[in-house]
């Protein structure tokens, strides 16, 4: 098939610089709330754009294998993102993240064997841009899948570990690198491959050790090794828009990993490395700490008449209130009280669902106003005049030992201090230690009570129980 | 170095700080989407993977550029409307209450 229309690489490339152009007002529209919607569109036509003039290329020469492709791939991609439910949104982020580095990796690998034949042909240059393709691409593929299956609880949410394990990946790392310089200097495929292959099983024991609730800094670093990925293939087909397009999300994808890391006072390396959580979900201490201490159940009665006579209520979604589908609820909730006059606010921990800006989003969904929502930094200093702090769903962010016990993994990282409230209310489904593994001392302090059950049921009951007081 | 090459290190550089530049200031509730907003935009890979697939020669090209189109496809497609659905939900302005 002859090119339809074939324009000059100038002309194309003219075109790559208003995608580019496009791409990048499109980021800075989404990092502020009124124009973040606007900006999605806009990057979205920008890369249309350079999609649309990729096809006029004139070293394009046949279209069937791109529309057939492109056609597969639409489908894939609309169904899969008009189905997924609002909770199972940071998993799908993962898969799309993923896919996107398995492209480059292919990229990679499918021009390193179009040139492989004839050895020699490669520069220097080409060839290691190509192997950082297949490598970064094949490490975010791999361990996208994985963070997809343990936020999707395929797989076992908590960290794998086994003794030795950095050392296992230190050698896998070193032999990664030998099979690159033996296909850099070879040239031969199956060096290639092995590459490939051993970026993936790289990219598997990378994410393993990592438990589910570190997952959305995981994802948001692979989300930027995909951009450099990208920025890499561009190098080795030198064209302009990957390197712009890969490399702007490569930038900003590592600075959003520090600001998310930042926000779960947790450095990137900690991340990567700490396998945070096993040690206190297995390890003696943690089974220590439980036993010998109380806690107080509450019936969603008594409940009920707490929050209906308080004046000041602040609610603390997490993860829980997601999963139960319960913001319907809670919004019902809030507005009975407001309408008998209780002042309801909701507090939002920057990592409380299972992605920094999850919650808002759920809650949005629900319909409950913004002005109602708080950040952290607000509503912390309210809660010592708060009468009833009802925690639905949210367990590690709450946790005083955050603040108080050195010896907890999770000190350090900023917390609601629910706690200082008159009274807190925990719906929960059971006593059992939240997403990290680790045990709540909020649960056992004197002005705490247990709510059992579903989160959505629970609130369920208390809205009945509330119109009936 | 090639005249190609450094052009090509310059956009990096540049693009890098342009990167980092315009997201300085994000607040935290729009972090997840503007995760998902760059994850669609590293799907400009597809551009890449439509060179490849337009230009293939073996067999096995052909199959791995396929797969790439696909995967890169999925990433565009699936990253934009995601992202707009989050988004749809912040646009939503509380005054005019409407059920789902």
């Amino acid at each position: 098939m002859t090119p339809l229309l074939a324009l000059s690489q100038t002309a194309i490339n003219f075109t790559y610089l208003v995608a580019a152009v496009l791409l990048i007002v499109g980021i800075r529209r989404l990092s502020s709330p009124p124009t973040a919607r606007s900006g999605n569109w806009i990057a979205a036509v920008g890369m249309g754009i350079a999609i649309f003039f990729t096809f006029l290329d004139p070293d394009i020469t046949s279209y069937w294998l791109i529309l057939v492709g492109m056609a597969v791939g639409t489908v894939i991609g609309v169904i899969s993102a008009r189905m997924v439910r609002m909770t199972a949104m940071p998993q799908m982020v993962a898969l799309f993240n993923g896919v996107g580095g398995g492209a480059a990796a292919l990229i990679a690998a499918a021009e390193f064997h179009r040139i492989a034949p004839d050895p020699g042909h490669l520069s220097g240059d080409s060839i290691g841009a190509m192997l950082f393709s297949a490598l970064i691409g094949s490490i975010s593929f791999s361990g996208s899948l994985i963070a997809f299956g343990k936020l999707q609880e395929v797989l076992p949410g908590r960290p794998i570990t086994f003794a030795g394990q950095q050392l296992v990946n230190g050698l896998l790392f070193a032999a990664l690198l030998g099979l690159g310089v033996a296909a850099g200097s070879t040239e031969q495929g199956i060096w290639m491959m092995l590459v490939l292959l051993g970026a993936l099983l790289f990219g598997v024991m990378l994410v393993l050790p990592i438990g589910g609730a570190d997952m959305p800094v995981v994802i948001s670093l692979l989300n930027a090794f995909t951009g450099l990925a990208a920025a890499s293939a561009g190098f080795v087909l030198e064209n302009t828009a990957l390197i712009i397009g890969g490399t702007l999300v490569g930038a900003s994808g590592t600075l959003l990993t520090v600001l998310m890391g930042r926000a779960m006072n947790r450095s990137i390396a900690n991340v990567l490395f700490g396998a945070f959580g096993a040690a206190p979900a297995g390890g003696p201490t943690a089974a220590a700490a439980t036993d010998g201490k109380s806690y107080r159940e509450v019936t969603a009665d008594d409940a009920a008449v707490m929050l209906a006579y308080a004046q000041r209520v602040v609610v603390v979604p997490g993860y829980g209130l997601a999963v139960a589908q319960a913001q319907h609820a809670v919004r019902e909730l809030a507005d009975l009280l407001e309408a008998r006059g209780v002042d309801v606010k909701y507090a939002i921990h920057p990592v409380a669902g299972r992605m920094p800006g999850h919650m808002n989003v759920l809650l949005a969904e629900a319909q409950v106003p913004y002005p109602q929502l708080y950040d952290m930094d607000d509503i912390n200093p309210e809660f010592p005049r708060t009468d009833v702090a009802l925690v639905i769903g949210a367990n590690d962010v709450t946790n005083p030992a955050a603040r108080d016990n050195p010896e907890s993994p999770l000190y350090g990282m900023p917390i609601l201090n629910v706690d200082q409230a008159a009274n807190v209310v925990i719906l929960k489904r059971s006593m059992s230690p939240g997403f990290a593994g680790i045990d709540n001392d909020l649960f056992y302090e004197a002005n705490s009570a247990m709510l059992f059950g579903d989160a959505k049921s629970s609130v369920e009951k208390l809205v009945a129980a509330v119109k009936a007081a | 170095m090639s005249m190609t090459l450094l052009n090509s290190i310059t956009v990096f550089v540049l693009a890098v700080f342009i990167g980092i530049e315009i997201i300085s200031k994000v607040p935290t509730m729009l972090h997840t989407p503007l995760m998902s907003g760059t994850n669609a935009i590293h799907g400009i890979v597809l551009v890449g993977a439509m060179l490849i697939a337009g230009s293939a020669d073996s067999d096995l090209e052909k199959a791995l550029a396929f797969v790439a189109v696909v995967f890169a496809t999925i990433n565009v497609v699936g990253g934009f409307l995601v992202t707009d659905r989050m988004l749809e939900m912040f646009k939503r302005k509380p005054s005019k209450p409407e059920s789902e």
